[in-house]
């Protein structure tokens, strides 16, 4: 059987099915659908949902409920996203798992709020002050709504680290018809709980250390400032060094098992086409029809905005002397692709009107 | 016989506090050392959730469980921590300044009665940050940021909270004799529970304005403030209320599965803009339609556009319906076009016009002089038997426009409608839609 649903429920039940036991959010269009559909289904499962006072406690809360044991949630969009930074840089330091959900507008400022845009791809990425790694995943269907919602939940138990899904007014709010056999189950990890000793540890570099859960026996600090393995505030040299290098080698040093993107790869193509989120959909129409006249062209989805899956780009770039990025901004991953293009032409194909890129538009630039 | 002896469970840890010497924090986290042997609790399960400044230094002192995080939000943590879980005891030790920055937590916070107890170590200025003034500064008081006297009027805190609230509010100073009993009462409180303690920034405040303690209970008194336990009543606790509420809902969502009822004869990708006014159920007549398709075998998506006002100004929706699965794209020139009011059509009017000999537009008698390339098929309502109301036009003529170009049958439409809500008026205008 098939349904007829839109992003925003598939994102909700992927939370659900992920096992999210806490959402807290503030109103704001296109994201609104999150909220209230997580204000109606959280308590069915035992859960809590909770209308903050605004965006800076609604992450805040997510942060306090995640440290108390649940499994956290909020979505917002622009606007939202730049009053959630500072808190970013708080579950980043404190190693908090937490799904951010960024139902991107047309920025900047209040934009358009019913106008499609992908013009916070690289906001995600820098969001918060110190310059640190970022997981963030876009889908770029229903289907992808729903499994890469569960999987930001997988990712981030397993880096315990904010983890960002980043989606769009169109692929939130529209309809399309899903066969109810497609949507693929994700394992999500069990948190792994840990009790007594330090709650945090920072060598091996790269490993990550279970979370220290309040009210499970021990007591547990957990604290936003630089802090040694307990907990307590430090300004020793090689504590406050392994603390920074393990936040972000914890992520680098694992990006193997973050890379996700949808390639649909052609022998020989000289020409390859690299989209995400909504503009995905457009970018797979566009490899079909170019084909269909002839033209040899490559197309690539990622699933996995942040950090940039270089292996799978630089893979689906072998051969290829001609890259095609559309994206609904004037270029924003366009450059780090270039970075990664080495020499071959990049060309980007944007839109900033409030309009999806017609799928002329990238077979025009393909050929 | 044996005696069962428990050693009193320790709070405070060894080491020294870093606060300057006569600097108030110190005597009020000892009167809350104090107050937590009292109670007895795990310390475990005691989370002490410190703000910012020399006041969020606090929590390093405890061996308790404790949650060090951003200035002014602590109050948004431990709301956090006590939904999640609210058999622990929360406490927030904030400064005057975190709660200035996060007043609306505060308001928020005593306005849900969320089951913590907040701690305000008010020494009437920002002690770290160099002795600036903050909401509590009295008026006429000097500090770094004041330097000709401070113009602005001091936040009452006790009455923002209490007259928002509270469950629990108590004003007094870091001297006073019953300030661990009060501690007591605040934490025993089920509800949001405040004490606002005057104390003395030995550093910045004192000096600055030959500041005492005399002069902390002065200045009290010549703002006309009140001072003990100002407001105790009985409330409800919200994460408790919350879960309370929550018992014998039904179960969470699940995938509802649209069955395949009907063959359509649809070969090619059609696309359809209906364009109505906002308020005017145009969504949710596009909505049937695609249901409708589904049952019919095909694979519909539904793109909407409509201004940030939902019920004025135009409202949009493009069905695009295919024999094959398609991800949604921008829709230039549709196949279809159904216009029922003037504000769809200034919305669609360079569509129609782009609109070739391919196309058919679906409209009323009003707009029947429509400047386009397309077949134009004008539909009166009024030759209905039945009155039609305004809302259900869009409905109305998108049944026409499926029933004449045969785009599935009409029975998907009824079908899909008699599942829905609003089925009785919405299975009327299908009925009087395929007799136009
Ligand atoms: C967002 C943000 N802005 C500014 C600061 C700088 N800052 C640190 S402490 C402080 C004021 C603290 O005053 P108060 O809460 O009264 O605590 P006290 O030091 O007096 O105990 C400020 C503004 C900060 N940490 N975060
Ligand atoms: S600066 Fe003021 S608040 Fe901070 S420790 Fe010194 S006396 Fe206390
Ligand atoms: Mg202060």
């Amino acid at each position: 059987m098939r349904e007829y649903i839109d992003g925003s429920t598939a994102i909700v039940r992927g939370a659900l099915d992920a096992g999210c036991t806490f959402f807290a959010g503030y109103p704001i269009t296109p994201a609104s659908g999150i909220l209230m559909a997580m204000m109606r289904e959280l308590p069915k499962v035992g859960g809590v949902a909770i209308q903050g006072e605004d965006e800076i406690a609604s992450i805040g809360m997510c942060i306090g409920a995640t440290l108390a044991g649940s499994r956290a949630m909020t979505a917002t969009s622009g606007p939202g996203i730049s009053l959630y930074s500072e808190n970013i840089g708080l579950a980043v330091m404190g190693e908090v798992p937490l799904v951010i959900v960024d139902v991107q507008r047309l920025g900047p400022s209040t934009g358009g709020a019913t106008t499609v845009s992908q013009g916070d791809v690289q906001f995600v990425r820098w969001g918060t002050g110190g310059g640190f790694p970022i997981i963030a995943l876009a889908p770029s269907t229903v289907t992808e709504s729903y499994w890469l919602t569960a999987k930001a939940f997988d990712l981030a138990e397993r880096f315990r680290c904010p983890v960002f899904v980043v989606t769009d007014k169109e692929l939130a709010t529209t309809l399309t018809t899903v066969d109810l056999e497609s949507y693929p189950t994700i394992q999500v990890r069990d948190r792994e709980v840990g009790s007594g000793g330090p709650p945090y540890r920072y060598a091996p570099a790269d490993e990550v250390a279970p979370l220290h859960e309040f009210g499970r026996g021990a007591t547990v600090r957990f604290t936003g400032s630089t802090h040694d393995t307990g907990g307590y505030i430090t300004k020793h040299l090689p504590t406050v060094d392994a603390l920074n290098r393990h936040l972000s080698e914890k992520i680098e040093d694992h990006r193997d098992e973050i890379e996700l993107a949808d390639a649909d790869l052609e022998d020989g193509a000289p020409t390859l086409v690299i989209g995400y989120g909504v503009t995905g959909g457009a970018v797979r129409a566009a490899v079909a029809e170019a084909r269909r006249r002839g033209i040899r062209v490559s197309g690539l989805v990622v699933q996995s905005l942040w950090p940039i899956p270089e292996t799978v780009i630089r893979r689906a770039m072998e051969g290829v002397d001609r890259v095609v990025v559309p994206e609904l901004n004037l270029g924003l991953y366009r450059r780090e692709v270039e970075r990664i293009a080495a020499g071959r032409s990049v060309v980007g194909v944007n839109r900033v009107d409030g309009e999806l890129i017609d799928v002329d538009q990238i077979v025009e630039a393909v050929t | 016989m044996t005696v069962d002896i428990t050693p009193l469970r320790r709070y405070r840890n060894e080491t020294p506090y870093p606060f300057c010497p006569g600097c108030g924090h110190g005597s009020i986290l000892d009167k809350l050392s104090e107050a937590l042997a009292t109670i007895d609790i795990d310390p475990a399960s005691v989370v002490v959730v410190s703000d910012i400044g020399c006041a969020g230094l606090s929590d390093q002192y405890f061996d308790t469980s404790a949650f060090h995080g951003l200035h002014g939000r602590s109050i948004t943590y431990a709301t956090g921590v006590k939904l999640a879980r609210p058999e622990l005891t929360v406490i927030v030790i904030m400064g005057d300044g975190g709660t200035g920055i996060g007043g609306t937590h505060l308001i928020n916070a005593a306005r849900r009665n969320v089951g913590i107890t907040v701690l305000v170590f008010n020494n009437l200025n920002f002690g770290m940050t160099g002795g600036q003034h903050s909401t509590t500064t009295p008026d006429g008081a000097v500090t770094a940021t004041t330097p000709g006297g401070n113009l602005e009027h001091p936040l009452d805190i006790c009455a923002t909270v209490g007259v928002n609230g509270a469950g629990y509010v108590y004003r007094g100073t870091s001297f006073d004799d019953d300030l661990s009993t009060r501690i007591v009462e605040a934490i025993r409180h089920p509800g949001f529970a405040l004490l606002d303690i005057w104390e003395l920034c030995t550093a910045y405040f004192v000096p600055a304005n030959k500041f005492t303690r005399r002069g902390l209970e002065s200045t009290i008194e010549r703002l006309g403030l009140a001072t003990g336990v100002l407001y105790q009543h009985d409330v409800a606790e919200y994460a408790t209320a919350y879960r309370a509420a929550s018992r014998d809902l039904p179960s969470r969502m699940r995938p509802v599965g649209i069955p395949t009822t009907h063959p359509s004869p649809l070969t090619d990708t059609t696309s359809l803009v209906v364009a109505g006014s906002a308020g005017a159920k145009v969504r949710s007549a596009a909505r049937l339609v695609g249901e409708a398709a589904i049952r019919s075998g095909l694979w519909a998506t539904q793109r909407d556009d409509y201004p940030v006002t939902v019920k004025t100004g135009h409202s949009l929706s493009e069905v695009v319906l295919g024999p094959r699965p398609a991800a949604p794209v921008g829709v230039t020139v549709p196949d279809v076009a159904v216009v029922v009011s003037a504000d769809g059509l200034r919305k669609v009017q360079p569509m129609l016009a782009a609109m070739g000999l391919n196309g058919v537009v679906f409209t009323i008698p009003e707009f029947a002089d429509v400047v386009t390339g397309a077949r134009l098929v004008v539909i009166d309502p009024t030759a209905s038997p039945v009155r039609i109301p305004k809302a259900q036009l869009a409905l109305v003529l998108l049944t026409a426009a499926v029933a004449r170009l045969g785009l599935f049958p009409v029975e998907a439409m009824t079908e899909a409608a008699a599942a829905g809500a609003f089925a009785e008026e919405n299975l009327a205008a299908i009925e009087a839609g395929r007799g136009l």
